[in-house]
């Protein structure tokens, strides 16, 4: 038994999310192969050659895979995973794009952010926004799986000795074409990865505000994350999103300022080490979930908070 | 141009569902059922291609139950010119569901077809995907803008670190995701007229595909609950509770 992983990366470094999915693959057993495709990308081919328990590193170095276009990318994986008995990548953005497409390809049903691994056949994985939680049982020759990468802790990105092998493949479908990028800059750490998270609703009232969150986050070197409605008010970017349709975070702390606490924002971070909410209103569905909550002003609260931690 | 939409009919998005007791799945017995949330944005966003005269034809799309006529009827009243139900069972693995999409597609020929990012039930987020592989076109998933031009379209996507564009050649299939748009209300006047627009019925060996699956669900429990903690009377204490109780700061 055999497992490619396909690894998360910008052409440049490893992502994070990698670790983890590595990390899943070794609950499932068996040799494991990490797939690196992109443009340019030797560099993380060396590092994922490194990571804890790999096998071997099969580097697709093409201009055709450079922007991770799922029709490319998909062609190539489908033609390799023919040989292994499951193909695995985290649930990132890119892992939910071409996945799919890969299993679709393989005639395969594909089993989506699963957070646990019974067997080598089976599987746990949250549904209706993680307010239930389903096993299930693949009896497909090839397994297709995305991980959801807060159910397992990274594997270590030191200690692997891999081999590194090129593929040849050059698979272009040509019906699709990168035409540009915009990514939000930050210097705080990744929001899915951070350990402490600072989330703002509704309640901030405008992005202005959300400035007493970066003020705080920096001190507690956290990452900021929003709910739905604070990014539909045009507060924050949509990648800052914490829910069943934006991220899914499991820090060790998560500090909910101005949430309510809807199911769709809960199935994002239901599963933190330590919930804290501050929120005026003491019926917020978000104290039903809190560790620790504040009934307060969250204008008087969080200054005080950012000067006391 | 013709735009095909599918639409799902899922439990409505406000209601907290219960896991049957013994644990096969969960209880849909007397809840509310909507369309899915993410569909009825490819809906409306399909609607608004034809009101710029970009589409000349909408057609709604569903594979499930015969109560999902229902749902194709919303859509109707929404402004798509006519529908089609594949009726069948209601837990399809996404790979069937893509497999009946792709033999609609192959008989209808649309050049756009749009689906939601994921159905808030399964959350599998995969049929678009899957569609788009069967049929060998270019996929412009969890999209927040969509322009077509001549032969092809523009999609801005929502990625983790931010937005995306890429261009596909027609036919394509979009995918949405929450801010492409905000779907309109149905007027009373339009909800009588979708009584009047054709819905076409059809069953999955009508279309000569199998729905087997590769996947069995074992079963279905509640997630670990989590309790509510205390309330702490001011920040002092939080503080204090998160250094000294929780320890993560």
């Amino acid at each position: 038994m055999t497992i490619l992983v396909i690894a998360e990366h910008n052409n440049a470094a490893l992502n994070a999310a990698t670790l983890n999915t590595v990390a899943a693959a070794k609950a499932i057993g068996g040799d494991i192969d990490l797939l690196v495709a992109g443009e340019g990308c030797s560099a993380v081919a060396d590092e994922a050659g490194k990571v804890e328990g790999v096998t071997k590193v099969l580097l697709a170095d093409n201009a055709a895979y450079g922007h991770q276009l799922p029709e490319n990318i998909a062609l190539l994986v489908a033609e390799l995973g023919k040989n292994y008995s499951h193909v695995i990548c985290a649930a990132s953005t890119n892992g939910k794009n071409y996945m799919p497409r890969v299993a679709a390809l393989l005639d395969v049903d594909q089993i989506s952010e699963i957070t646990d691994v019974e067997s080598a056949d089976t599987f746990k994985r949250p549904i209706y926004a993680g307010n239930a939680i389903a096993t299930v049982q693949s009896d497909a020759a090839i397994k297709v799986i995305t991980v959801r990468t807060t159910g397992f802790d990274p594997v270590s990105a030191e200690g692997g000795s891999a081999s590194v092998e090129a593929v040849s493949s050059a698979q272009d479908a040509g019906v699709s074409s990168f035409v540009n990028e915009e990514l939000a800059k930050s210097d705080r750490p990744e929001l899915a990865g951070a350990k402490i998270v600072v989330s703002g609703g509704r309640g901030m009232q405008n992005g202005e505000n959300f400035e007493m969150l970066y003020t705080l986050a920096d001190k507690l070197g956290a990452a900021v994350g929003a709910s739905r409605a604070a990014v539909d008010a045009g507060f924050v970017p949509n990648d800052m999103q914490v829910g069943q349709t934006g991220k899914i975070v499991a820090p060790q702390l998560y500090i909910a300022v101005g949430i309510s606490g809807a199911i769709q924002h809960l199935a994002g971070m239901k599963d933190s080490k330590v919930i804290v909410a501050i929120n005026k209103d003491e019926e917020a569905p978000i104290f039903g979930v809190a560790d620790y909550g504040l009934v307060a002003d969250l204008f008087e609260a969080i200054p005080e908070l950012e000067s006391k931690v | 141009m013709k735009i095909l939409v599918a639409v799902k009919r899922v439990v409505d998005y406000n209601v907290k569902v219960r896991v049957k007791a013994d644990n096969t799945g969960v209880d849909l017995a007397n809840v509310k059922m909507s369309m899915n949330p993410f569909c009825e944005i490819a809906v409306e966003e399909a609607v608004r291609l034809k009101e710029k005269g970009v589409a000349t034809e909408v057609i709604a799309v569903s594979i499930g139950p015969t109560a999902a006529q229902e749902q194709l009827r919303t859509a109707l009243a929404l402004g798509a010119d006519r529908a089609i139900l594949v009726d069948c069972a209601e837990d399809l693995s996404s790979l069937a569901v893509a497999k009946l999409l792709k033999a609609v597609v192959d008989k209808e020929q649309p050049q756009l077809v749009i689906l939601g990012k994921q159905a808030i039930d399964s959350d599998n987020n995969q049929t678009g995907q899957m569609l788009a592989a069967l049929s060998g076109y270019g996929q412009g998933t969890f999209a927040s803008a969509v322009d077509v031009s001549g032969e092809s379209v523009k999609v801005t996507r929502e990625i983790d670190g931010g937005l995306q564009t890429v261009d596909l050649k027609l036919p394509a299939i979009v995918t949405t995701d929450l801010r492409l748009n905000e779907p309109r209300y149905a007027s009373l006047p339009n909800i009588m007229k979708a009584k009047k627009k054709p819905m076409e019925v059809l069953k999955p060996d009508d279309l000569g595909v199998s729905t087997a699956s590769t996947v069995k669900t074992i079963k279905v429990e509640a997630p670990t609950a989590r309790s509510a903690g205390i309330k702490v009377g001011s920040v002092d204490e939080l503080v204090d509770k998160l250094k000294n109780q929780a320890k993560v700061i």
